[in-house]
């Protein structure tokens, strides 16, 4: 199993079944344990750290308790709102969690269908019913700017260490950003900043998988600047 | 089909196949990774004459709602052959046989997708036979274990399947359409890379010893296959760090 030939550093590629360990302990995301040892539950790329983590290359979103997400209304019930997250699973946001109180006949006023509104996973039930809230100040419906969307496997990478690359970026372009963890992406700011920073995007989103990519990214903002002025 | 009596063909010519192979040696097989773009994962495989494409979409929505398990993903495979995949037109659409294959190598997969971090909702599966050459079902079956990996859905390991049969009192593995045809046994199976057997079909007669041998054989085989599945996914992943992907349709 060691004929991969591409792994750099602490990183390869793996495909499902491939033994990652012999040691149950490390045993990290997209991973499974059998028989004391460590296997890849998924086609992506191991990360070798104290753990080890599977990242996987494709798959669909599935929401977690306090992912921030990105939706689309697309229904209006009684008491919630049912909203697309670009995940297998629709969310359903609730009247109470709306930061105001509003009346039932008076939610289509509010939020209609069409509506895009960044939002937080709020619970999620071994059923799979997602509850959003709008209850925070960064929360809320979207009025201006435009949203993206990328894969949400390459969301980690564009987000950094510790949200090294997003605040980095935040600063470069000059723009508000929100990364919804299901993949969509808020951007807000001048026309060029805009561009810009959907350029940058596009590059992170190409070259995920890639070692040093703050570096580079850093650079490369450097020389497009540069050509603008 | 022409009744032919077992003398009037000879399977092996200087103790070569009709196609020049050796009784263990399998067809010339390639393996293509992600050529559908609006799948969410696909893969395109020939192995000899046959060429098979397969699809999977999801984890997405049951529709019709009451197919759905609250506490598990389901899985659908839908075998099917095109109409002109074989010599004599095809009538299109699922028939007895196509119903039964789909059921098989379903339950050939669904041991390794791990179906419980998915309840609500369905894997799909679609497997299309673009040109037949005996040996159908393992083929989509290697297929659409690389399309399922490409579609990033969680497996304890992959699937690979190949099949051995017996003509003119020979264990042989992989067997073409002249041998399947006039043959006297044919024995798919799909498996594991860790041996674990998750198909197993057989229709002729062996002996007890026959029967060994050819799952031994198989087994051999399928395990040679996994390395060309694994190789061709190792591949893709390789092009994808070259340049970025390509998207083969009009918006």
């Amino acid at each position: 199993m060691n004929d991969v030939g591409l792994d750099r550093m602490d990183r390869k590629v793996v495909v499902p079944g491939d033994l990652l360990s012999e040691d149950a302990k490390r045993s990290g995301d997209g991973t499974y344990i059998k028989d004391k040892c460590v296997y890849s539950l998924l086609y992506g790329l191991a990360n070798y750290r104290d753990k080890i983590n599977v990242i996987p290359l494709a798959g669909k979103y599935i929401p977690a308790p306090g992912d921030n997400v990105i939706g689309t209304v697309k229904d209006i019930t009684f008491s919630n709102w049912i909203v697309d997250i670009n995940s297998p699973y629709d969310g359903l946001l609730h009247i109470s969690e709306f930061p105001t109180r509003i009346d039932s006949e008076e939610m289509s006023k509010h939020l209609r269908i069409g509506s895009s509104i960044m939002t937080k996973v709020k619970d999620v039930d071994p059923t799979m019913k997602v509850e959003l809230t709008l209850n925070d100040r960064k929360l809320g419906k979207i009025m201006t700017g435009q949203v993206i969307e990328i894969s949400h496997t390459r969301v980690p990478r564009l987000i950094g260490k510790g949200g090294s690359m997003i605040s980095m970026l935040k600063k470069e372009v000059n723009c508000n950003i929100f990364v919804g963890q299901n993949g969509r992406i808020w951007i807000n700011g001048g026309a060029e900043d805009t561009d810009l920073a959907l350029k940058t995007i596009h590059l992170i989103e190409k070259e995920a998988h890639t070692n040093g990519l703050t570096d580079r990214i850093v650079a490369f903002l450097k020389s497009e600047k540069g050509a603008r002025s | 089909m022409i009744a032919m009596d077992k003398s009037d063909i000879s399977f092996f010519k200087d103790g070569l196949r009709l196609d020049g192979r050796r009784a263990d040696q399998l067809r010339p097989i390639r393996i293509e990774v992600g050529v559908l773009a609006r799948a969410d994962g696909s893969c395109y495989i020939e192995m000899g004459g046959n060429k098979v494409i397969a699809a999977v979409y999801g984890p997405r929505e049951v529709h019709p709602r009451h197919l759905q398990e609250v506490t598990r993903a389901i899985v659908r495979y839908r075998y099917n052959m095109a109409s002109f995949s074989v010599e004599e037109r095809k009538r299109p659409g699922p028939d007895r046989r196509s119903y039964e294959l789909s059921k098989v190598s379903r339950e050939a997969l669904e041991p390794v997708i791990m179906t419980s971090y998915f309840p609500r909702s369905v894997i799909d599966v679609f497997v299309e036979v673009l040109q037949a050459d005996a040996g159908t079902r393992t083929a989509g079956i290697n297929a659409a274990a690389v399309a399922l990996a490409d579609a990033g859905i969680p497996m304890k390991s992959m699937i690979s399947s190949c099949a051995a049969g017996k003509v003119a009192d020979t264990i042989v593995l992989d067997p073409m359409k002249e041998e399947d045809n006039f043959g006297q046994a044919d024995l798919p199976i799909a498996m594991t890379p860790g041996g674990d057997i998750t198909l197993m079909q057989m229709d002729g007669g062996l002996s007890p010893d026959e029967f060994h041998q050819a799952v031994e054989m198989a087994m051999k085989g399928a395990r040679d296959i996994y390395e060309m599945q694994r190789a061709a996914l190792v591949e893709k992943y390789g092009k994808i760090e070259a340049s970025t992907i390509e998207v083969n349709a009009c918006e």
